[in-house]
């Protein structure tokens, strides 16, 4: 993202497994980014901090769908720290930069803790082609590995083939999957809750059809998808979390905002971070609608499936 | 569509409006609005640099040339640098080839490769009744084989059975023969969706290009797409000679910058435009008609268009009828426009393709959502046929029936009918030549429409 900063290209740590592994995977995953942008920047670097520098690094904020309110409050921020604290030299404010962002992106650290209810239900939201149904076969997957047992709710009824696909997760994983022939996504969730209950199972990840925010007979709909919910299990849904695709622009506020404002979202899900996207615009959501992000999607595999932390994060994109 | 777009440079206009003339001073405060605007609609930031210069230079010479206000020169600058930024003509598929014409599809994941193509196989079908068939090399996805076939079937379009066990080649290769022996106009080839730095993926679609020889390689991009959208587009089209682009998910409520920055990029066109989440929402593309859209004119031409299509022609022409003749227009017409309104994409779709400046005008009310329709068409049902034509008999114990029978309260029955008394009132406004005179005036705003 930033490669104002760039220094000699990072050997990849072999220690795959624990959180070095995880910060490699970003990085590399990254890597292609910041080797593009540090070209167009390379001149600006072991320079003295002038107006031109900070609209050079206002516009790699931008680049990175940081978005231009969110850069311009970063930007005047880093100015007023090193008016204060005498810093006149590029290099120096880097530490400031990460500071700044860290600052901002650690509120929406938050592990899941699926833990507080048996059977634990996460409703799964977000627009057309989000990676909500990829999401579901990795977390389920994830789960699992934990020691939990889980459920799939096949409850995005719309789109061609959709319970296919998330049948197709069931098997992969070996978890039962509640489908109906005909039937909405909220009776289909409703069963699932009751069928989980029975069969004492611990957590339930109830997949949804793609929405857009202007659709509003569709947001509507969701709204009646976790009413229903709530009579299934009345401390359910116990989490309700929105995919966003990292390529996602500006308009991930705006389905922030939206999906936030007819359901409280408790969580956030960020996929494709593993393309050139660099997805800042999370920068712009923490300014905004602090929305705690509890997984990152940063490869094909199913670990690469991440808690979100900010430091790593930061550390990952500014590096 | 692109509305907050629309309203921001809307906003920018006017406040130029209001100068006397243009001075160096003030273009350079309208442009960084222009280049904020941009950057906000996601336009990727290379995209708004080359913009900015290109209105930059035409803007200070030109400017003493023409004899229009400082700030109509700066409109029609600004404009016809987004029209030429976006393509200068629109452009339809070439199919022109030995059939069968094969068209491939691709993208990133989940930017809509797989409805598009059934979007595509649809309009091929039904609007140049060409027989199409469609193959899924989606390989990896879980299902993605299983979704084309169950869009192929709901539009009874010929489809080319795969299998993940099958390499995207194979599969090519046998759907094209099956194509030929089978005089197919045109395949239509979904594949996986894939990161441009995913070298090992983008190889096999090169790879899959040399098999099939596509007349048409279509770049389906996301409108949502944010700054990356330059680099993505960028990567594609330098593994894959593309031939045009679609733009997908335009019904949201997102800028669609990327529309700007891909075409940019590639210098490709955009063929086509995916709206709505029916099966029958691919409109052409037209890039002059997007950036007047962009500039506050709004998109009334596409809106025609496709009132043309959906709209039943023998109800309109008798609607059209009665207002020439100053019949009136009763509750009946009101409730067969409604159905006409939802078969052209519902309130919503239309209300996207008019000015912003006409739209912030209306009443909350206007941006009712599709099930309001339902609503009203649900009451007027409930009413008996003298009283649709004769709405002033309502009183009452008669709107006391219509509100039980159709499930409603009183009030909204009130309600609908205050609502049919001001679409009667406009309708006479019309059948005066109250529109013609609307978008006479509209034109004199605008230098780039003729």
């Amino acid at each position: 993202m930033f490669g104002l900063f760039k220094k000699s290209p990072e050997p990849v740590p072999s220690d795959e497994g624990s959180s070095q592994g995880w910060i490699a995977r970003l990085k590399s995953g990254l890597g292609n980014s910041r080797q593009k942008l540090k070209a167009g920047l390379t001149g600006l670097f072991g320079g003295k901090l002038d107006d031109a520098w900070f609209d050079a690094l206002e516009e790699t904020l931008i680049a990175a769908d940081v978005g231009v309110g969110t850069s311009r409050k970063l930007i005047e921020q880093l100015k007023r720290e090193a008016r204060s604290q005498n810093i006149d030299q590029a290099e120096a404010l880097k530490p400031l930069l990460k500071a700044a962002l860290v600052h901002l992106l650690r509120p929406l650290e938050r592990p899941l803790d699926v833990s507080t209810h048996t059977p634990f239900v996460i409703l799964f939201v977000g627009v057309n082609g989000a990676g909500k149904t990829t999401t579901i076969g990795k977390l389920a997957q994830h789960f699992l590995q934990g020691g939990r047992s889980v459920l799939l709710a096949a409850g995005d009824t719309f789109r061609a083939a959709a319970v296919a696909q998330l049948v197709a997760w069931g098997q992969r994983n070996q978890v039962p999957v509640i489908t109906q022939e005909k039937g909405d996504s909220a009776s289909v969730i409703f069963d699932a809750i009751s069928a989980a209950r029975s069969r004492g199972i611990d957590i339930v990840l109830a997949d949804t059809a793609g929405r857009l925010p202007t659709q509003l007979h569709l947001m509507e709909e969701i709204r009646k998808v976790k009413r229903v919910v709530t009579k299934a299990d009345p401390s359910a849904p116990h989490e309700i979390l929105l995919v966003l695709d990292a390529n996602t622009g500006q308009n991930a506020l705006s389905q922030v905002r939206a999906f936030d404002d007819a359901l409280n979202l408790t969580g956030l899900v960020v996929t494709k971070l593993d393309g050139t996207a660099r997805g800042g615009v999370v920068a712009a959501i923490a300014g905004e609608r602090p929305i705690p992000i509890c997984f990152i999607g940063v490869g094909e595999a199913m670990e690469d499936l991440q808690a979100f932390n900010a430091s790593d994060f930061v550390d990952a994109l500014i590096e | 569509m692109l509305d907050q777009l629309t309203e921001r440079l809307s906003g920018v206009i006017k406040t130029l409006r209001g100068q006397s003339r243009l001075t160096e001073a003030n273009i350079q405060d309208a442009l960084r609005e222009v280049r904020v605007a941009l950057l906000e609609a996601d336009v990727a930031l290379p995209v708004v640099k080359d913009f900015i210069q290109d209105v930059r230079e035409q803007a200070v010479g030109q400017a003493v040339l023409t004899s229009l206000t400082p700030g109509q020169a700066l409109v029609g600058i600004v404009h016809q640098a987004l029209t030429r930024l976006m393509g200068s003509q629109g452009e339809g598929l070439n199919l022109a080839t030995q059939p069968p014409a094969v068209i491939l599809m691709a993208g990133l994941q989940g930017s809509g490769k797989t409805t598009s193509s059934g979007k595509l196989a649809k309009m091929l079908k039904e609007q140049q009744k060409k027989k199409v068939l469609l193959v899924s090399c989606d390989v990896y996805r879980p299902a993605a084989i299983e979704q084309l076939r169950v869009l192929a079937q709901s539009l009874e379009i010929d489809w080319f059975p795969s299998s993940a066990e099958q390499t995207p080649g194979a599969i090519a290769t046998a759907a094209l023969d099956h194509a030929k022996r089978h005089f197919h106009d045109v395949l239509i080839v979904d594949t996986a969706g894939r990161l441009a730095i995913d070298e090992a993926m983008m190889r096999e679609i090169q790879q899959l290009h040399q098999t099939v020889h596509p007349i048409e390689t279509l770049f389906v991009v996301d409108a949502m797409q944010g700054q990356d959208a330059v680099n993505t587009a960028r990567a594609f089209s330098e593994a894959l000679p593309l031939t045009g682009i679609i733009l997908t998910k335009l019904d949201g409520d997102a800028r669609g910058g990327a529309a700007l920055s891909v075409r940019h990029v590639t210098q490709k066109p955009i063929k086509f435009i995916g709206v709505g989440e029916k099966l029958t929402g691919l409109e052409a593309f037209h890039p002059e008609r997007m950036a007047s859209r962009i500039l506050g004119m709004g998109d009334v031409l596409s809106l025609i268009e496709e009132a043309h299509r959906t709209v039943d022609r023998a109800e309109a022409e008798k609607l059209a009828n009665k207002i020439k003749k100053g019949l009136d227009f009763d509750l009946e017409d009101f409730k067969s426009q409604l159905v006409q309104m939802k078969k052209s994409g519902g309130l919503g779709a239309m209300m996207d393709k008019l000015p912003a400046q006409l739209t912030r005008g209306l009443p909350a009310n206007a941006t009712m959502d599709d099930r309001a329709i339902n609503r009203i068409e649900g009451i007027i049902n409930a009413m008996t046929p003298l009283e649709r034509r004769r709405p002033e008999l309502l009183k009452a114990s008669r709107k006391r029936r219509i509100a039980a029978g159709s499930g409603v309260q009183v009030q909204e029955v009130n309600r609908l009918l205050n609502q049919f008394e001001q679409m009667q009132k406009m309708m006479k406004m019309m059948s005066k030549g109250g529109l013609a005179k609307m978008m006479r005036g509209m034109k004199g705003l605008m230098p780039g429409l003729h």
